[in-house]
């Protein structure tokens, strides 16, 4: 049964609060290498201050809550949901997007192995899958195919690419 | 998402100030359940006082054997630590059948053990909950409840505990320890946690302007014959609709000590000690853990649509206690239940 109801309640203090609250804060990210200072609101998450304020747009925004893995890039080497993170929080990071895997002109051998698998259809959670996968791989702790299905839970793709997708990584893993 | 201000903590103290000083402030670590609140608008801090710096990463051995975890290690770095894998491999199976490894990478203990439940109706800020913003009432108890509590509920909230890392702490008797402005303190894990009753808006008995620093493990792991079986919608990445770590020490078949918890069943991790009396002294036996299942049951009670999980409890509790007893946990890449 659903009432009407007033709108959820800002606390009586937050527009005293608010008045204060500053426009940008200056952050320092080492994005694919590249050191890089930018001023961002509290408020933006690492996914956006990438996407809109660096222009990195191959990380994906999803869901925007952290269940369809589509943002996920390698902070200081480990992955994560870039959606539920504030920029802010990751001052001094090295951030690494699918922008920054491929080095000296040669593909990543996990974006080669995607190509040799057709391990996509629409494309538009490859770039989440491969970040997450080459997180996997520094992990180290996926030695089956089960592992790796388990371990990559975390990035859906609803085009259903998952059987290559475990192909593409278990290629990729031979390789390094 | 409302606006805020964000300030970063020097020092435990300091944290415990700041948060004293703005009475609409939240502390901030892993961020990966409150960012995702903030966006719903259900929580609407004026200041973020991030705690993500402070040095509470470690874990170290304990004097009487047991272990003492900081309270931002990330759930993946706790899941693999040698020493988890080895003495607690019951914890180490809980937090892997949790969330993602992109979650876990994020998620702190400490957070673990406050994020807030993923009730339908405390999220969607369009209807009413008793949890998000007190007395407006409970859509669940008359609404969408499949996933909802079957165990100490109220009628005020039917909303359950979401972590799983949380279930077999309750069963490994962890302890959690807290610093506030005045003092520390230790809340056993029984206590931590706390029924709806008439106040579901305060999910534990931490004080507003106290900080976890540390959760401790005594030293009993169980790492011979335990279990932690999640029963699921999906096979990995979802939510528990019954999830039982179950634990035993043996002297040949007897059982001489025993644990058993369940997540996805209640506001809290719901351990029964009066379950775990049962099995003491018994055989191993299927006739030991069909008793243990209907006391721990003994209460239980089902809404419209959540009535099944009395069943599906029952019989994962039988079946977690024979892959306890038999030393065959449940894996968590293999889904197949043995």
């Amino acid at each position: 049964m659903l009432r009407t109801r007033t709108p959820h309640a800002i606390h009586p203090d937050h527009h005293r609060l608010r008045a204060r609250v500053p426009e940008k804060m200056p952050v320092a990210l080492n994005v694919n290498g590249v050191e890089t200072r930018l001023k961002v609101a509290p408020w933006t998450t690492l996914l956006d201050a990438l996407r809109d304020h660096l222009d990195l747009t191959g990380t994906k925004k999803g869901c925007d809550h952290g269940q369809c893995g589509a943002c996920t890039v390698l902070v200081d080497g480990r992955r994560i949901n870039s959606c539920l993170t504030f920029a802010v929080m990751q001052d001094g990071a090295h951030v690494t997007t699918i922008e920054g895997l491929a080095a000296n002109g040669a593909l990543h051998a996990l974006q080669q192995a995607f190509i040799d698998h057709d391990a996509f259809q629409c494309g538009y959670c490859t770039p989440g899958q491969i970040c997450s996968a080459a997180g996997l791989i520094a992990e180290g702790r996926a030695k089956s195919a089960d592992e790796i299905r388990e371990l990559m839970s975390g990035n859906i793709c609803r085009c259903g690419a998952y059987p290559n997708i475990v192909a593409a990584i278990q290629q990729a893993m031979g390789r390094s | 998402m409302i606006d805020f201000q964000y300030a970063r903590a020097n020092d435990v103290a300091d944290a415990v100030r700041q948060m004293a000083a703005d009475p609409t402030a939240k502390f901030i670590a892993g961020g990966t359940n409150l960012i995702d609140l903030m966006k719903e608008d259900v929580e609407r801090p004026s200041r973020l006082i991030d705690i993500s710096r402070l040095p509470l990463k470690a874990i170290e051995e304990t004097a009487d054997g047991g272990l003492r975890i900081g309270a931002l290690v990330p759930n993946s770095d706790l899941a693999y630590h040698p020493l988890i894998e080895q003495r607690y491999p019951m914890l180490a199976s809980a937090i892997l059948a949790g969330a993602s490894q992109q979650l876990r990478n994020m998620a702190s203990t400490g957070g673990n053990l406050l994020q807030r439940t993923r009730c339908y109706y405390f999220y969607d800020i369009a209807t009413p909950c008793n949890k998000r913003e007190p007395g407006s009432g409970c859509s669940a108890i008359n609404g969408l409840n499949r996933i909802h509590a079957i165990l100490g509920a109220s009628e005020a909230c039917i909303a359950t505990h979401p972590s799983d890392m949380c279930v077999a702490l309750a069963a490994l008797d962890a302890k959690v320890h807290v610093t506030g402005p005045a003092r520390e303190r230790t809340i056993g894990f029984a206590e931590f946690h706390r029924l709806p009753g008439n106040t579901p808006q305060r999910d534990t008995n931490l004080h507003r302007d106290e900080i976890v620093t540390a959760v401790e493990l005594p030293a009993r792991g169980f790492a011979s014959n335990y279990t932690y079986l999640k029963l699921r919608d999906r096979l990995s990445y979802a939510f528990a609709l019954v999830s039982i770590a179950a634990a035993l020490e043996l002297e040949g078949s007897t059982i001489k000590e025993a644990r058993l918890a369940l997540g996805g069943v209640a506001h809290k991790p719901w351990r029964d000690t009066a379950a775990e009396a049962a099995l003491r002294g018994q055989a191993a036996e299927q006739a030991a853990f069909m008793h243990a299942a209907d006391l721990m049951l003994r209460d239980a009670r089902g809404y419209a649509h959540n009535s099944f999980k009395i069943e599906l409890a029952r019989r994962g509790i039988v079946r977690a206690l024979t892959q306890a007893a038999r030393g065959t946990p449940q894996s968590q890449a293999n889904k197949n239940i043995l």
